[in-house]
């Protein structure tokens, strides 16, 4: 990396506790301009800590925190109107229409009418929104609300935009839209901090990917190195019933890891075909035989037991 | 980066248009409630009371209005809006996402508070003067001490929105604390009327001097002897408003 690079964040040993309880453990990393960074974690990894750290709306306990250059939180005010910030749960205006939206939310960075007024119209026109300028928000659907709320993010024309789960809740289509937008706002130069907790999101739009559990940093490079490099390249999934008997009668034989949840079974190694073999005499099996994933990376990394908090 | 009273503007005005998109029920309800008061309480029960501190009852309770009305207004926005725009609408984080901070955030609705204290008793006013209760311009200057009412009464019900946890929370503030300040604050009636004990008490709450200071006013009485009550519902503004933005700092910035 040249040291020419604009660093957009760096955080050094950034720390937050809550009372006893350690939210975010001592992490290090370094957001260079324009790249597309994925922050993926299990519930409770520290994601969205990290992020409201970021923005400047939580101190951290202890460790460096700089974005934009700014010193956090001591210039958060000055580093807020140079970012743009997508919540996780949109936070519009109901009783506003789309355009009023919009206004309001240029006032809040103190931009002029006028300015705000060329502004809206080239965002509207970009999120696909022009013919629903004067609607009321309670008019747009699921997918229209997140868009609008990423224009919204746009209004100051950012430098680091930071979106906390852009698409949960949201159906296939849309998904597919909203990532269509992020990259071309990557493609047009800005940098991007996304949160997530889904594999084939992070994988398909992010250049990097820091992945979190417990507050610290368990993996932090490419997706394609992820895969590459933390975990076996194939993977076996058997399921249905049977398959306890199946995996007795064909115990393992050289360097194949296996994990059994419930009535699947799954495979990791470099060369699962032997195995897929035995399953011809098994009929009331299903399985499916893939190059490993990010998801099948994240899920070795952070383990398999359910996360509620 | 917005200076610091645009700061506050960009929030009041957020709220400004929320307001306007409502403006016909808002301007509905208040001058229809004045009005019934007035009209019942004031004429009706009035005819039974006759003269009160050597003023016709319902000009005493002219004076009492509006200052509830002031206080009403922003404790209502102060709580149960306010409340929404914070917990539930999220309108808040998205401000916090921006240039503007906690505190500029509590300082525009504050005065955005304020502003609906002005508009209420401004619509009481309007209501007295058509029933020919408005002596003279001297009962503009009862509009500064709604705006300060406002601020007073506003950062108040703010105090109590920084500990909510729901709107059920309220009932204590209105029950515990408005009600008792409507009640015995000389709203219907002098204090001189209560006993020395509650008579004091009440004495200790801004709705008392608030009441003190419009009902001259409203007669078209300008005293210098008043501007003591001022300090009152100053002190408490300034005090509510220092612990409020506090108390959010500790709540929103965790």
């Amino acid at each position: 990396m040249s040291s020419l690079t604009p660093v957009i964040v760096q955080a050094e040993n950034l720390t937050k506790h809550y009372g006893k309880q350690c939210v975010v453990n001592n992490i290090s990393f370094q957001i260079i301009k324009g790249e597309f960074c994925g922050i993926l974690g299990p519930n409770g990894a520290g994601k969205t800590t990290t992020l409201k750290m970021l923005v400047g709306n939580t101190p951290a306990s202890a460790g460096m925190l700089s974005v934009l250059g700014f010193p956090i939180p001591q210039q958060a005010r000055a580093m807020r109107s140079r970012i743009g910030v997508v919540p996780q749960s949109d936070n519009l205006d109901l009783d506003f229409t789309v355009k009023e939206n919009l206004h309001v939310y240029g006032r809040y960075f103190g931009l002029k009418r006028a300015e705000v007024e060329r502004r809206i119209a080239e965002l509207l026109a970009f999120v696909a929104l022009e013919e629903k300028t004067d609607s009321c928000i309670k008019q747009l659907s699921g997918g229209m609300k997140r868009r609008l709320s990423i224009a919204r993010a746009l209004i100051n024309r950012p430098e680091l935009l930071i979106l906390d789960e852009p698409t949960t809740g949201l159906d296939p289509q849309i998904r597919q839209n909203i990532w269509q937008l992020l990259r071309q706002l990557q493609k047009d130069g800005l940098t991007i901090i996304l949160t997530t907790h889904y594999m084939d999101e992070a994988e398909r739009l992010c250049g990097r990917i820091i992945l979190m559990d417990r507050g610290r940093i368990l993996a932090d490079s490419t997706p394609e190195e992820l895969v590459r490099e933390r975990i076996e390249p194939h993977v076996l999934e058997v399921f249905g019933t049977g398959v306890s008997a199946w995996k007795n009668a064909n115990p393992l034989t050289g360097p194949i890891r296996c994990e059994q949840v419930g009535e699947t079974c799954f495979y990791y190694g470099a060369d699962l075909s032997e195995l897929v073999q035995t399953l011809d005499g098994w009929p009331g099996l299903r399985y499916g035989y893939r190059p490993a994933n990010l998801e099948d990376v994240f899920l070795k990394l952070t383990g398999r037991e359910l996360r509620d908090a | 980066m917005p200076k610091f009273p645009l700061r506050w503007l960009a929030v009041w005005s957020r709220n400004a248009l929320a307001w306007r998109k409502s403006i016909k029920t808002a301007l509905l309800g208040g001058l229809a409630e004045p009005l019934f008061n007035l009209f019942a309480l004031g004429y009706g029960l009035g005819s039974f009371i006759g003269r009160v501190d050597g003023i016709s009852y319902v000009a005493f309770l002219t004076a009492g209005m509006i200052s509830v009305s002031a206080m009403n207004a922003a404790t209502f926005e102060g709580l149960y809006l306010a409340y929404t725009r914070m917990a539930v609408a999220n309108t808040w984080d998205g401000m916090m996402a921006s240039p503007l901070n906690v505190s500029d955030v509590v300082m525009g609705e504050l005065l955005w508070m304020a502003t609906k204290s002005l508009i209420s008793s401004s619509l009481i006013l309007l209501v007295a003067s058509s029933f020919g209760l408005i002596a003279s311009w001297q009962v503009l200057w009862v509009l500064p001490v709604a705006f300060l009412s406002g601020l007073c009464f506003g950062s108040m019900a703010l105090v109590v929105t920084s500990y909510a946890q729901g709107y059920d929370f309220f009932v204590y503030y209105i029950s515990l604390g408005v009600t008792p300040m409507i009640m015995l604050g000389g709203v219907f009636f002098p204090t001189a009327a209560l006993p020395d004990i509650v008579r004091q008490s009440s004495g200790c709450l801004p709705l008392y001097h608030v009441v003190e200071l419009v009902r001259p006013l409203v007669a078209g009485r300008f005293d210098w002897p008043l501007l003591p009550h001022l300090l009152v519902p100053l002190a408490y503004a300034l005090v509510s408003t220092l612990f409020a933005i506090w108390r959010f700092k500790r709540r929103l910035l965790r």
